[in-house]
């Protein structure tokens, strides 16, 4: 995934430097709660939501457990329809590839329709060591790019500015990217999406090359969807000659049937809206509408690595729709950037160990970024059961075992910093294995509980660090019970 | 090894322990939500449309000259474009210059035009959506995006549906498609919506009765 992240410290860390932060915190309050509400009375509307979304979950499942053969059939009818198909097994081969697809143009900027396969494979800054510019036209992505920020969110990046850092950054950025910020722009958001609107249409109008993302194909018709709100997706799709558009391989779906499911569940669980303003299709290339040159880019970079574990594969039916973000307790604590990886959230704590293995700090700190309370699971629209998958990937990094790494099966060794825990549940399991070990042990810690410590010395010092340690009975639980017969000879 | 055939043998490895074939997929959600009569359908597509701030106007084929040319005289239009199959008579009251979108057409050029008359493939009651196919009275997708003000006129009841799933079947996949729910919109403020970006800011909807 993308460098950007690279030596991001592990989640707790930087999400207590997040949680300290009032107006970080403030403006995700704001949002999240905003969003809840109304996505909860869009879903409301829908009296089969529940048959929808279990439609859904099978409909991916399906998918992913025949992804060979959907993905040898999109090939197919895409090719047929015009457009040229790309297979990449990692992020620099998806950047190659897109970097000379771009030189062949010979054009030096590209405007992008928010794509989070992109943000995930470091598009941009690949394309910029290459001497191309890539100008982000999603409103949330300007933002964070004109900020030189990172995003926050899957689907409103810049979720953590408020409107006045957002009139802040328009005012003071826009002039070194082309056209200024009108003068004396206030922080009203319709004047601000003005400004936009201005700062963009400039880029729009020249542009040669468009690059997107896709929200779903269709493998029977070789169509792709971009789902979207603000007309800058449907500018990149078709004002350009050509268009690259570079999606993860579990986006198909086997029929344009199937899209009857998606596009009501999505836009309720994303936006909360009934409809989103608008959804393009197309079908490779049409005679003189839209480009005429369309590639394909079908990109891998950890999706099969995640298809090979049978619990953590149900993460490939995603379809980004940030849901889970907006309800997660955590997510609305410590915000997008703790999470170190463009997915945060509840869905990112699962998806991004999974991709990028849990060899690093912040991979192998993700699963932990949660409470297991299930809203996210709750909410999901196509059922992903994430608490299920957070405890199996804690599992994994506690206990080690096969994962399959790009492709080629390896063993993960225990990870160190559960070597205190593996020791006391071994000890554990010794004692309670041999009663007379159990029963003299017990019994020591009945006649010494005058002297227990309040916390734990040791590697035990963080665990007892938010806990009260239980305190031990006067007299074991066993000894009892054989002294009173279970109670009969009276309570004590 | 080359990467298309590194990647399929991934996949293939990767479901070499998954379970057979499932059971096949019931779709048992509905068809339609809800059971209307034809005129409550077009009710709701209106009130849908105007709920995501559509202006919504209601005519017959008698009245649609008319108030089309009512519409661009308000607007205050000095152009309109027009998609090359679009019926002659729905333009022949007005006297705003006419353009004609043309392949050779640059972005540019469309950007100085001030509104776009089009016709529509399907409109969806439930969810407020207009959708466009690129037919000859549609256009290509351009001509409706670049302009501020479109004017979209359905022909009601015959193009109207109720749900996703019933639009879905009348829509053919192999021509590009443009689904329309009111105007362009964001909500990348403070997750709140706000109307106008870079499609058309001002969406108007004639619906038109069927003789």
């Amino acid at each position: 995934m993308s460098g950007t992240y690279l030596g991001m410290p592990a989640f707790p860390e930087a999400a207590r430097e997040a949680v300290g932060n009032a107006t970080l915190r403030g403006n995700l309050r704001h949002a999240t709660h905003t969003i809840r509400a109304k996505r909860a009375k869009a879903v409301t509307e829908v009296s089969d939501w529940a048959e929808l979304r279990e439609a859904g979950k099978r409909i991916k499942d399906h998918t992913l457990r025949h992804l060979d053969r959907y993905l040898v059939q999109l090939e197919e009818s895409v090719t047929a329809a015009g457009g040229v198909v790309h297979w990449a097994a990692d992020a620099d081969e998806a950047n190659d590839i897109v970097t000379q697809l771009v030189k062949m143009t010979g054009e030096s900027e590209v405007v992008k329709v928010k794509s989070m396969a992109t943000q995930e494979i470091g598009l941009n800054e690949a394309l910029e060591a290459e001497g191309i510019h890539a100008y982000e036209t999603d409103l949330a992505e300007l933002i964070v790019q004109l900020g030189k920020d990172r995003p926050s969110h899957i689907l409103v990046p810049a979720i953590h500015r408020n409107r006045g850092e957002i009139r802040d950054i328009f005012a003071r950025e826009m002039s070194e990217w082309g056209r200024p910020a009108p003068e004396g722009l206030t922080d009203t958001p319709a004047e601000l999406a003005e400004a936009a609107r201005l700062h963009l249409r400039e880029k729009f109008l020249r542009a040669k090359v468009g690059i997107s993302g896709a929200n779903f194909m269709v493998a029977e018709t070789g169509t792709l969807v971009v789902v979207e709100s603000e007309g800058n997706g449907r500018m990149c799709l078709t004002l350009p000659e050509t268009l690259i558009s570079v999606v993860g391989i579990e986006k198909i779906v086997p029929a344009w049937q199937d899209l009857e499911v998606f596009l009501q569940t999505l836009p309720r669980s994303s936006t909360a809206e009934r409809m989103n303003p608008y959804t393009s299709t197309w079908t490779g290339t049409t005679d003189e509408d839209g480009p005429q040159n369309f590639h394909l880019v079908l990109l891998d970079n950890g999706r099969t690595d995640t298809l090979a574990d049978e619990v953590g594969r149900q993460a490939l039916r995603c379809i980004r729709c940030s849901a889970c973000l907006n309800v997660c307790p955590v997510y609305e604590r410590a915000g997008g950037h703790a999470y170190g990886s463009v997915y945060p959230g509840p869905i990112g704590a699962i998806l991004s160990p999974q991709l990028r293995g849990t060899g690093s700090e912040i991979d192998a700190s993700l699963p932990y970024a949660s409470s297991l309370c299930g809203a996210c699971y709750e909410v999901c629209p196509v059922a992903i059961d994430i608490p299920e998958v957070l405890v199996h990937l804690r599992e994994r990094i506690v206990q080690g075992g096969e994962v399959t790494s790009r492709g080629n099966k390896v063993v993960l060794r225990p990870a160190k910093g559960h070597a205190a825990e593996r020791a006391a549940m071994r000890a554990a399991r010794w004692a309670f294995l041999h009663p007379g070990v159990l029963r003299t042990g017990q019994r020591a810690a009945s006649r010494t509980r005058r002297f227990h410590p309040r916390t734990l010395p040791g590697p035990g010092r963080a665990w007892s660090g938010t806990r009260e340690l239980p305190p031990v009975p006067a007299e074991p639980f066993r000894d009892w019970w054989q002294r009173t017969r279970g109670g009969k000879d009276g309570d004590r | 090894m080359n990467s298309r055939e590194r990647i399929l043998g991934r996949v293939r490895r990767a479901l070499a322990d998954a379970p057979g074939d499932e059971a096949p997929l019931s779709r048992d959600y509905l068809r339609e939500h809800g059971q209307r009569t034809v005129a409550q359908t077009v009710d709701l597509l209106a009130e849908n449309l105007a709920d995501y701030r559509a202006l919504v106007h209601r005519t017959d084929s008698d009245g649609l000259a008319g108030l089309i040319v009512g519409l661009l005289e308000k607007r205050g239009s000095a152009s309109v474009l027009v998609p090359p199959g679009l019926d002659e008579g729905w333009l022949a009251a007005t006297g705003v210059p006419r353009v004609t979108d043309r392949a050779e057409s640059t972005p540019a050029e469309l950007d100085r035009v001030d509104s776009v008359v089009t016709a529509c493939a399907v409109a969806i009651a439930e969810t407020g959506t207009l959708v466009l196919d690129g037919s000859p009275d549609q256009g290509r997708r351009r001509i409706t995006l670049v302009p501020d003000h479109h004017i979209c006129v359905v022909r009601v009841p015959g193009q109207v549906v109720s749900s996703v799933p019933q639009g879905l079947e009348r829509l053919d996949p192999a021509r590009p498609l443009t689904w329309i729910s009111g105007p362009s919109a964001t909500s990348d403020i403070e997750l709140d919506r706000v109307e106008g970006v870079h499609g058309p800011r001002t969406l108007e909807v004639i619906l038109v009765g069927e003789d």
